[in-house]
């Protein structure tokens, strides 16, 4: 059982950094608030889905982004949508990066799309990374007999 | 025995469409989601092939659209929703992840029950639901107590026996911003 207490002390712990560090907003605990014993791992099928559909969005961006000449209204389109998926799981430093390159795509200003693309990829991948670790530390406390604590 | 509320939602994006169909699932609806605007026309009955299912089977009390959709958006839906006589009375809500306001005012103006900044939250799906069972129970009275509710109306707003009420359409546009707290 102290094991399982370390777990949750762990979790709990994470869990506050990802939203102390912005990592996460308070759409990702509507989410958690969608979730009881009839859908139990709806969280993580969003998220799955929210993967799944990013790996497919920083493809063709990074495609468009490659062209000899750049379609800015069509980089802005993915943009767009990155923007919306993250924001609707809560993946605010995702978000935040896209709107800054949106801006840049307006400006039809390639240098700086370019750099922001990367950040952009950078905060993607930083937050999946944390998302996986998160889902991660449920399942071992659950393994482990123990109950999620639910982080207001 | 109880009708359940049945909303049609439309959003090309995979993401939303699951999270929209969560909330309204937990909100006690009934939930048909599709990802264009060309799939609701069809599911309705509305496109060139006819579909065989009688549309009262698949009676649909509300219908929650994403505005920006790749060949037709949410608004241009909610044109040919509310040019149709079989369809014109279901409520249509747009949702947009942005806030701008002419285009606000402009699917207000069209006909739009309510304009939803992304992330749509459940309290806005209750209320949404709330709001039009209301509606549909009591026409005159909830249209007229929702209207003095809405922040920008005008405080002599009367309807008498109209349930449509196109008379009442704001030229002052009708907004509702789902605030983060």
């Amino acid at each position: 059982m102290e094991f399982v207490g370390q777990l949750q002390r762990q979790f709990v712990q994470f869990s506050h950094s990802l939203f102390d560090e912005g990592f996460l907003d308070d759409q990702f605990q509507q989410l958690q608030k969608l979730q009881d014993e009839s859908n139990p791992d709806f969280v993580l099928e969003v998220v799955s889905l929210f993967f799944e559909d990013s790996e497919k969005l920083l493809n063709n961006l990074s495609i468009a982004l490659q062209q000899q000449i750049v379609d800015f209204k069509q980089v802005d389109s993915y943009v767009h949508q990155f923007k919306g998926s993250s924001s609707s799981i809560g993946a605010q430093r995702v978000k935040n990066m896209c709107v800054h390159l949106r801006s840049f795509c307006e400006e039809q200003n390639l240098e700086g799309s370019l750099m922001c693309f990367q950040q952009v990829k950078h905060e993607y991948y930083l937050v999946k990374n944390k998302l996986e670790t998160l889902f991660r530390l449920e399942r071992q406390i659950i393994e482990a007999g123990g109950t999620v604590p639910f982080i207001a | 025995m109880a009708q359940e509320f049945h909303v049609l939602a439309v959003d090309d994006s995979f993401v939303d469409r699951k999270v929209i169909e969560r909330l309204l699932k937990v909100s006690s609806c009934k939930v048909t989601a599709v990802e264009s605007a060309g799939r609701a026309l069809q599911y309705l009955g509305l496109d060139e092939e006819r579909s065989p299912v009688e549309f009262d089977e698949l009676k649909v009390n509300m219908i929650i659209t994403d505005y920006s959709m790749p060949e037709m958006t949410g608004y241009d839906l909610l044109k040919r929703i509310k040019g149709s006589k079989k369809l014109r009375e279901i409520p249509v809500v747009i949702m947009s992840s942005e806030d701008i306001q002419p285009r606000v005012n402009r699917c207000l103006e069209e006909g739009a029950e309510e304009y939803l900044v992304k992330p749509v939250k459940l309290s806005d799906v209750v209320r949404l639901r709330d709001f039009i069972l209301r509606q549909k129970a009591h026409p005159q009275t909830e249209h007229n107590s929702m209207k003095r509710k809405s922040r920008d109306e005008s405080p002599n707003a009367g309807c008498s026996a109209s349930t449509s009420c196109d008379h009442l359409r704001p030229s002052i546009p009708k907004r509702r911003k789902i605030v983060q707290l």
